[in-house]
């Protein structure tokens, strides 16, 4: 068996402020492998994003925020290190691509100097070669011309080539850890298409494991091995890819997966079927599941008790209070009236 | 071209009534000026390049395509919120690209647009109820003092509580403040609604409630609609009609699934081959057709066929040199394309679970 890259223990993520404590991220645990590709999937406030933050040391720095828990990457808690040290983990060993490929680069600066400069941070190389090492990763990342294109500012870029311009940067270390935060939502659908293809062609080259964070599920089909469906600060649901599409256990899931709509429906105007409600206020969480409120499954012991997250076989494993026949039937149900 | 191509066939309904609004021969150019006081016109940026549309009464009219192509400023040209450099656009037959002043004012009631940043298109300074209420006011079509009663009856029709009237637009999230601004577009019981990427800025959970409420509120008032979004599986989902725009045109049209079955436009199959699948298995029977590059620049569209550069199909010189005309296929849409993709659907429906 080999050893996690990446091991979060219960990993809490809570922010005072004046409306009251927001519990950001609550009690979450979860590991990946070397080589994995980790989808992260929920709605706004979810914990998603601030759960990788954390990860990555930048939630910490807050002055209201009480983090707790464990985070051991390659066995040592990154929650112990000092923050100077943090640096030699960030960017090396983690890096992280941003949603907002638009404002994640400095406007003032060429294109090429971000990219030696990061480099240049990590390691003891000269200004030129440097460059030389950025201009191959912008080629590796399919930007043409790129000897030309690391004298150009980020505005002469579009967007699509600004977030491989911030993949090229992320990669350019050679981390053991890839997170990429919905790198496309920003995106045309054409455009997150090559940028998916991308990261996925990446991943196998470097054999660095990959987190991507996104709120659609189609995103994550594609690319990932396994999936952790997240809300309210808690995850909901974690398993392999197929299993979560095909033989999912947890109401929210089911949700996420009949909001969107499909291609292949042959009638257009289908109604679809959305999640009831909004997501809860993270400060004021519902008490037992927090999902209660906007599950139609919801019974006596949802709103006292707050389901533990439970293997049923294997990696698979939800936090819903349902009795496993049931979901299997429900979810079957479900799957059918969507074909 | 505008003269030659009125007569073209398209996708009619059936009941041969004539449409609500119809485009001929669109252009919008917007100047690219040099020098400060003497402006020398060196070009212009081709944003929509001859358009020919139709929209029926009652339906949604699907607008598809990449950052830039052009659909927004369609949309805003329709809406009088830009002025057309070339073309007319005839909304129940009169044409109002020529319209000023009062006339205009009058003629905006009938048309209204939801836009797509929830966050930006709301006065975070005013009430809600100022701003559901704001066309009533501006309008004078109901006397003032009972224009507090229609915005709490809107706002219970979108969905809203009506006793969050006098709460400011912070107060909401991503998803009610779009219902803000569908209850805000419904005012005034316009004929025609622009929706520009309604939901492309919402949570997918949130993004179907939306989609709901529109075709909802669609049937209840008989409204039409025009919606524009670059996320195909949403566009065909609400759509009667799709018209798939690319630089400047409309490259290819027809029923959301004839199209999504059998595209005959290679751009269209690549957009379709784009759309992420939310089946694993499913996805992994997708014929991928990858773009290469970016749209390129539309201040010097290719010469041709303007998706030469990018198409996997191109065969030269026909397509560098010959512009395809928007022609009707057997399969029931029209392609301005001059080597259509052959009889098949990019995604094997076969496969389906």
């Amino acid at each position: 068996m080999p050893e996690p890259l990446l091991e979060v223990k219960d990993l809490s993520v809570h922010f005072k402020t004046e409306d009251g404590l927001v519990k950001a991220v609550d009690g979450v645990s979860f590991s990946i492998m070397p080589g994995e590709a980790l989808g992260v999937v929920g709605e706004s406030g979810s914990g998603k994003s601030v759960t990788f933050l954390t990860v990555m040391g930048l939630t910490q720095t807050a002055k209201n925020a009480v983090v707790e828990g464990q985070i051991l990457f390659q066995g040592e808690d990154l929650l112990k290190v000092p923050k100077e040290e943090m640096r030699e983990f960030r960017g090396r060993r983690i890096s992280m691509i941003f949603q907002d490929p638009m404002t994640s680069l400095h406007p003032l600066y060429k294109v090429g100097y971000q990219l030696s400069e990061a480099i240049r941070s990590h390691q003891k190389v000269s200004k030129s070669e440097a460059m030389e090492q950025s201009i191959e990763m912008l080629r590796r990342v399919g930007i043409p011309k790129p000897d030309e294109r690391v004298r150009q500012y980020p505005h002469e870029f579009s967007g699509g080539m600004r977030q491989r311009a911030m993949i090229a940067m992320a990669i350019s270390l050679n981390p053991d850890l890839l997170i990429a935060d919905e790198p496309t939502t920003a995106l045309d659908v054409t455009v997150q298409a090559q940028i998916l293809d991308l990261i996925g062609r990446l991943k196998s080259e470097f054999n660095a494991a990959v987190v991507i964070i996104t709120h659609d599920m189609g995103v994550v089909a594609e690319h990932c091995d396994n999936i952790q469906v997240m809300y309210a600060g808690r995850i909901a649901e974690t398993g392999a890819r197929d299993v979560i599409y095909y033989q999912s256990h947890h109401p929210y899931t089911w949700g996420l997966l009949d909001s969107i709509p499909r291609l292949s429906e042959t009638d257009s105007h289908e109604r679809l079927n959305p999640i009831k409600g909004l997501p809860p206020s993270l400060i004021f969480v519902p008490s037992g599941c927090s999902f209660h409120p906007r599950c139609p499954y919801a019974f006596d012991r949802c709103t006292a008790e707050v389901p533990l997250l439970l293997p049923s076989d294997g990696m698979h494993a939800a936090a819903c209070h349902l009795p496993i026949a049931d979901k299997e039937r429900i979810f079957q149900e479900r799957m059918l009236a969507r074909s | 071209m505008s003269v030659e191509v009125t007569e073209r066939a398209e996708p009619q309904p059936t009941d041969g009534r004539r449409p609500l609004v119809r485009v001929r021969g669109l252009r919008k150019y917007f100047p690219i000026t040099r020098g400060i006081i003497f402006q020398k016109h060196i070009g212009d940026v081709r944003a929509v390049d001859g358009v020919d549309l139709d929209i029926h009464q009652g339906e949604t009219l699907g607008l598809v395509g990449e950052t830039g192509c052009g659909k927004s400023t369609l949309a805003r040209v329709i809406m009088r919120l830009y002025d057309a450099t070339a073309g007319t656009v005839e909304f129940e037959g009169e044409d109002i690209t020529k319209l000023r002043g009062g006339d205009l004012r009058a003629h905006r009631r009938n048309m209204q647009m939801i836009f797509q940043d929830p966050f930006a298109s709301l006065n975070p300074r005013k009430t809600i109820g100022s701003i559901i209420g704001d066309p009533y006011r501006l309008h004078a079509t109901v006397p003032k003092n009972k224009i507090k009663r229609e915005v709490q009856e809107l706002m219970e029709l979108v969905g809203l509580n009506p006793e969050h009237y006098n709460r400011y637009p912070y107060e909401f999230s991503g998803g009610q403040r779009q219902r803000i601004g569908v209850a805000r577009s419904l005012a005034l019981r316009p004929k025609l609604i622009v929706c520009d990427e309604p939901v492309s800025a919402l949570d997918v959970s949130i993004q179907a409630q939306i989609l709901n409420l529109l075709e909802d509120l669609q049937k209840e008032f008989n409204l039409t609609f025009l919606f524009i979004a670059h996320d195909l599986s949403v566009v065909k989902h609400v759509s009667d009609r799709v018209a798939v725009m690319y630089l400047g045109k409309v490259v290819e049209m027809a029923s959301g699934p004839t199209l999504y079955r059998n595209p005959k436009h290679p751009y269209t199959g690549a957009l379709l081959s784009a759309v992420t699948v939310p089946d694993p298995r499913l996805a992994a029977k997708k014929k991928r057709i990858i773009l290469e590059g970016d749209v390129p620049s539309p201040i010097d569209p290719p010469s041709g066929c303007r998706f030469h550069p990018r198409c996997p199909n191109a065969q030269f010189p026909r397509c560098s040199d010959e512009e395809p005309e928007l022609r009707p296929h057997h399969s029931g849409q029209v392609a301005a394309c001059h080597f259509p993709l052959e009889d098949r659907a990019v995604i094997d429906e076969s496969a389906g679970v």
